[in-house]
């Protein structure tokens, strides 16, 4: 095993009450490269993302980001390791009572010391790249899903993160939308180099942006493969996924070209 | 026999039970207190440390402060005015008619300028920094500025604390001088009390300890307000029963003015205590 593991989760255990959702999950994410997370809906998979971020505290078990155990650091040690993350929440999570300018200016205007006229700058440039435009002075509430999703993506972007994540980029969306979503991604990070870690249920398509597949299943990772490895795995509970998700054809013509 | 046993260990059961639920409620109650202490501290620290941003504590200021002041003038008028009646009526029946500058004054500056003041601010700026605090949360805009390492306290808690403490005392300043000239209306112009005496008694009886009174309440009172009303947004997601979407906000909403309001009556009798 290559050990440039950028982030570890270790027997991760949570309950709520007595309903225990995560059961012993171990995981890692390679720096610089693409961990894809796929698995049916309530498998836990947001839940895992907000305790890699540190927005909840597992029952049992480590969460180590660079190294770090994430819940057994100080307030500021914390900070400064999620001065690396940029973050597409599921829901977006844009402040509602801001403009989209002000909702991707506002973390340059918190963590750097740039001028207004520098923001305004970069400002513009990446929703330019995101291809939003002539929305700078609407409200969150006045744009639809599929812009959310992309000043979104602006904010989490602007500062030129190291690790991001990706809760469902593309969900909600239609096709040509979730197309353009993965260039923007596509390009982001080549321009950016980021390691991404992508939770979606757009299978197959997601495979071809993954350089690692983890399957949740019934609270524990069931692998760590490459894209190809995946859909060739003879693990029947992946063998299930990728029946069901991408249809027996799909997988029995991959063993044939094999 | 076998019927005692029965309701016997019915009994037990439906003790215990009732025990356990004492137990967790009684749990909840110190962890949310805990949980609200420690939130203090922490908006405390972030309001005194820097950097400093003026332009949010100003904005805070006008929807806390400006916004109200139509509601303080209106109250203020009308507590006055009722003051300067009952005050005539009493006074009269001991021939002191001319004290009633003095005791509209002193009655309001004291105690109904900073009471008052607190009550309606809780009403009208309390419970809509609650909701939308709670909101925030509630919609995971909190999470998002956390991940950004935005520090929340910092960023939108610290502003409401130091505005609601600058308001307060400004807004029941303006509430005695408004309750004083509605004693006056009543008083002088409606009963004919004599004008010179109404001034007279006001300015030699007030003191400057009754005006420090009132001014160290309403500080405080502003604090209570800022502290109550946003913790509970804040933690809305850890309130018993659950505290999701909107008609846990709304709930919590209720509750957090029902507490502010209680705490500053509660509070006003301790600092009076102290002070008096
Ligand atoms: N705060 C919470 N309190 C109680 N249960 C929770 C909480 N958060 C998540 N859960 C439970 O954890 C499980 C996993 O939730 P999670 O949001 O991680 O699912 P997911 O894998 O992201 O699903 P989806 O693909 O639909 O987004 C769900 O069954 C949910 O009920
Ligand atoms: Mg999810």
């Amino acid at each position: 095993m290559d050990d440039n593991y950028i982030i570890k989760l270790v027997n991760v255990e949570k309950s709520f009450g007595s309903q225990k959702i995560l059961k012993g999950l171990n995981l890692s994410v390679v720096e610089g490269k693409t961990s894809v997370i796929v698995g049916g809906s309530g498998q836990g998979k947001s839940l895992t993302i907000k305790h890699i971020l540190g927005l909840m505290k597992p029952t049992n078990g480590q969460v180590l980001v660079y190294d770090k155990d994430i819940n057994g650091i100080s307030k500021k040690e914390l900070k400064e390791i999620r001065s690396n993350f940029g973050v597409l929440f599921q829901n977006s999570a844009l402040f509602d009572s801001m403009t989209i300018y002000d909702n991707v200016a506002l973390p340059l205007r918190e963590r750097t010391k740039m001028s207004e006229a520098e923001i305004k700058d970069t400002v513009n440039e990446y929703l330019e790249l995101m291809e939003v435009r002539g929305a700078n002075d609407k409200y969150p509430a006045q744009i639809s899903g599929g812009m959310k999703k992309r000043v979104g993506l602006a904010r989490a972007l602007v500062l030129k993160p190291k690790i991001m994540f990706f809760d469902e980029p593309t969900t909600g969306l239609d096709v040509a939308m979730s197309n353009e979503i993965y260039r923007i991604f596509f390009r982001t990070q080549a321009k950016l180099g980021y390691t991404a870690i992508i939770v979606s249920h757009d299978v197959p398509k997601i495979f071809k942006l993954a350089d690692y597949v983890l399957l949740f299943h019934d609270g524990i990772v069931e692998d760590n493969l490459t894209p190809e490895e995946f859909q060739l795995s003879d693990k029947p509970v992946i063998r299930k996924f990728v029946e069901t998700t991408m249809g027996r054809l799909y997988s029995s013509e991959m063993e044939d070209i094999q | 026999m076998s019927l005692n046993k029965i309701n016997l260990n019915f009994l037990t059961e439906r003790i215990l039970n009732f025990f356990e639920k004492i137990g967790d409620l009684f749990i909840y109650y110190l962890e949310q207190g805990g949980r609200m202490v420690i939130f203090l501290l922490y908006s405390l620290y972030a309001s005194i440390r820097p950097p400093y941003k003026i332009a949010p504590v100003i904005k805070q200021i006008f929807v806390i402060g400006a916004l109200s002041i139509f509601v303080i003038v209106f109250t203020g008028l009308f507590s006055g005015m009722v003051l300067g009646l009952q005050g005539h009526n009493t006074l009269k029946k001991f021939g002191a008619e001319g004290l009633l500058g003095s005791a509209v004054a002193l009655s309001l500056i004291r105690e109904l300028g900073p009471v008052l003041t607190a009550l309606m601010v809780t009403g009208r700026a309390g419970s809509a920094i609650c909701a939308e605090i709670g909101i925030m949360r509630n919609s995971e805009q909190i999470d998002a500025l956390e991940c950004m390492a935005i520090d929340p306290y910092k960023f939108i808690i610290a502003p409401k604390f130091i505005a609601a403490i600058i308001s307060l005392p400004l807004l029941t300043a303006i509430f005695d001088v408004v309750g004083i000239l509605g004693g006056y209306l009543v008083g002088v112009g409606l009963l004919g009390t004599n004008e010179g005496a109404f001034f007279n008694t006001m300015i030699s009886d007030v003191k400057f300890a009754d005006i420090y009174m009132g001014l160290v309440k309403s500080v405080f009172f502003g604090l209570i307000i800022a502290w109550i009303c946003s913790s509970m947004g804040y933690f809305v997601h850890m309130a018993r029963n659950g505290g999701f979407g909107a008609e846990g906000v709304s709930r919590v909403t209720t509750n957090a003015v029902v507490l502010s309001s209680v705490s500053v009556l509660v509070f006003d009798y301790f600092i009076t205590s102290m002070l008096i």
